[in-house]
């Protein structure tokens, strides 16, 4: 294959000896091809819940405690059940807008295996009675439409999507559609918005969760990709089994993405609650350590909203309910590995920058707060500082996510303030996520940004206009 | 120009019977606009209003809140590099200030020979791959400052061919089928429990969806 040619097979899959649920078929080169996904058992899964009968097959589901992978955690049979009887139709809108900085998973599960993803939507529709499904796709991932392309045109022709499927009366249509790249789409009510054709701006919740009131006022069901993936496997073992894997509380297995100062990237399929971020960053059947010659200086543990981690964290277990205690969030399974040579101010700005860029606009403290952060953050950058500053950006992020916070972490592990779950003054979180990097990094590195300020002291204010027009007029 | 031509207007009623409302059609209209004249003029959002039953301001209300729509010309190739946390962390930094001298235009502009529109991008999902870009949305991964330049060059003589022209997103449409379509109705028309959930009724004797 030559270097820099577009690559046929998505890389980024890391296999190992660990369980496999969702990636059973992703060593395969042709993974995504019906005659290779009916050869290791595709729409098995679909058989089987269709012998069921459909509030068995949801049983199934809330006894396995399959948790949404897209960042909350919310269990999907749970979630499954909010749905006020009678009020036919139903939709069940799949989010596959993955865009949150350092998430790769369901891109990968997309462009591997849509027909795993495509039998989970089958199972979740026969189970809960919904009428039509879209899959929404972000707009940027263009293989990926490709391959859900031909991969659900593939089913409707051996009968597995659309009417009378399997020569039962089950019967659905899944629609495939896709955004046009808006990280803000992710968030599920915003989603619903893009696919009635609006601009993706979040609606405000509750009273109305979109399992009441969602799709064109119908109850909707959002789940993840990665959610829906888990089905096929859930189906044809059971829950039992599900849950001899990962923890009590988070049974089954999760895919996390590690990107940053890794020796070896990639995205893992993990067990939830068992695997620590100390395996997954220095075990050999994961990342293998730091990279060569540098240590660990802080990591951000599922994805750009979560607050950040230290050296001290790494041995928490891969646990939502420990992460949040310890003040964080394991999000979208996202984890961003940086060691001592990077600059935290600057790698702040960074996420800060992407919260600005993708404010939907919406929510006046969102919209302002985080552009100023960005601002403020770029000051302290160049050079231009101001020793007000820190207390300033404390101040902004405290009217996007006001404290004080009643879930607040123990004190002793440094990160007494952080805000999770966020307080917040925004309809979505979008706007307390661009919080967390900035409190992460003051809290822990001020010395960085009073070095940055500081610095700038030598120089009289008046003199640095003055400097510059004159380096201008030389040139 | 900038109507649908005429297969794609046929795509374009394809497209819309696979909503229950025609308005859910905007976005995928607007990438078969993109696609047709490589940016959405006001001609083709007209016509997308007229075949939606929306204003035309309503399609432009929506396509201008998307990243992906443009609406004014730009390059054949559309080269979009990463610079969010994990690419900054690897070099993606560096990568754009090298992709903005060897193109000679800043992030956002268009070379002259209007062969390339260089962007500064958000995670595009494939931050283990860092430093990484998408060239009309195919993905180049750990790409380095040579391997820029060779692909640009490759780009420039029309040597690659792997890569589709701005605009073509889905080389494969879905298409569902007359005979095995399941019938999409718009939710004023469909308020009946569907066939198969009486299988719930049948043994239990009553709506064990209620406890649920």
């Amino acid at each position: 294959m030559p270097t820099h040619a577009y690559v046929p097979h998505a890389p980024g899959y890391v296999d190992n000896d660990g369980p496999k649920i969702v990636t059973s078929r992703f060593p395969h080169e042709d993974s995504f091809t019906l005659a290779r996904a009916e050869a290791t058992g595709a729409y098995d899964g679909l058989r089987a819940a269709l012998d069921k009968k459909p509030a068995d097959v949801h049983g199934e589901v809330r006894e396995a405690t399959v948790l949404g992978r897209g960042g909350a955690g919310f269990p999907a049979g749970v979630k499954w059940g909010f749905m006020p009887p009678g009020k036919f139709p139903y939709y069940l809108v799949v989010n596959g807008d993955e865009s949150e900085p350092g998430t790769y998973k369901d891109r990968l599960l997309m462009e591997r295996d849509p027909h795993q993803l495509i039998e989970g939507c089958l199972i979740a529709c026969y189970a809960l009675g919904l009428a039509q499904c879209f899959l929404y796709v972000r707009g940027e991932m263009a293989l990926a439409q490709e391959r859900i392309a031909q991969a659900l045109n593939d089913a409707y022709a051996k009968g597995y999507v659309g009417k009378n499927i399997m020569g039962t009366e089950f019967s659905v249509d899944i629609t495939l559609t896709w955004g046009a790249g808006a990280y803000i789409v992710g968030e599920e009510t915003a989603l619903i918005e893009s696919l009635e054709g609006n601009r993706g701006m979040p609606r405000l919740k509750p009273p109305y969760f979109p399992a009441a009131i969602g799709l064109y006022g119908q109850p909707t069901i959002v789940n993840n990709v990665e959610t829906l993936a888990n089905l096929p496997w859930l189906m044809l073992n059971g829950a039992a089994q599900y849950k001899t894997y990962g923890s009590e509380a988070s049974p089954g297995t999760r895919l996390v993405a590690v990107s940053g100062h890794v020796q070896r990237p990639g995205v893992y399929e993990i067990e939830q609650g068992v695997t620590t971020f100390r395996d997954l960053f220095y075990g050999d059947n994961f990342c293998q350590g730091i990279r060569e010659g540098h240590e660990l200086k802080m990591f951000v543990p599922g994805g750009g909203s979560a607050p950040w981690f230290f050296p001290e964290q790494v041995d928490l277990p891969l646990e939502a309910k420990d992460v949040g205690a310890a003040g964080s969030m394991l999000g979208s399974g996202a984890i961003i590995v940086m060691d001592e040579t990077t600059d935290a101010v600057k790698a702040a700005l960074r996420l800060v920058r992407f919260y600005a860029r993708e404010s939907c606009g919406k929510c006046t403290p969102c919209r302002e707060g985080t552009t100023w952060e960005e601002r403020v953050l770029q000051r302290i950058l160049d050079g231009e500082g101001r020793p007000s500053d820190i207390d300033m950006l404390l101040d902004i992020a405290d009217n996007i996510s006001p404290g004080p916070y009643p879930n607040a972490a123990d004190p002793a592990q440094g990160l007494d303030a952080v805000p999770f779950p966020p307080k917040q003054t925004t309809i979505c979180p979008l706007g307390p996520s661009s919080v967390a990097p900035i409190t992460s990094t003051i809290r822990r590195f001020r010395h960085e940004y009073e070095a940055k300020i500081t610095k700038r002291d030598s120089i009289p204010v008046s003199a640095a206009p003055v400097m510059a027009r004159a380096m201008e007029g030389e040139s | 120009m900038a109507r649908f031509s005429d297969t794609n207007l046929s795509i374009a009623h394809d497209i819309i019977s696979r909503y229950p409302r025609p308005k859910s059609a905007l976005i995928p209209l607007l990438h078969l606009a993109q696609e047709q004249d490589g940016w959405v003029t006001d001609d083709a959002m007209r016509h997308i209003a007229e075949l939606t039953g929306t204003t035309p301001a309503e399609v432009k209300g929506t396509g201008s809140f998307y990243e992906m729509f443009k609406f004014h010309p730009v390059g054949k190739y559309m080269v979009n590099v990463c610079t969010n946390l994990s690419c900054q962390l690897l070099g993606g930094e560096e990568l754009l200030d090298h992709a903005e001298q060897t193109l000679g235009v800043k992030a956002g502009g268009t070379t002259a020979d209007g062969m390339f529109t260089l962007e500064d991008v958000e995670c595009i999902a494939a931050c283990t791959e860092a430093p990484c870009l998408q060239v009309n949305y195919r993905y180049k991964l750990r790409i380095s400052h040579g391997e820029f330049d060779a692909m640009i060059a490759d780009l420039r003589s029309g040597k690659s061919t792997d890569i589709p022209e701005h605009g073509t997103l889905a080389q494969t449409r879905q298409a569902i089928p007359a005979d095995r379509g399941a019938g999409i109705v718009a939710p004023e028309l469909a308020r009946d429990a569907p066939v198969w959930l009486a299988r719930n009724d049948v043994a239990d004797g009553g709506d064990s969806k209620a406890d649920a």
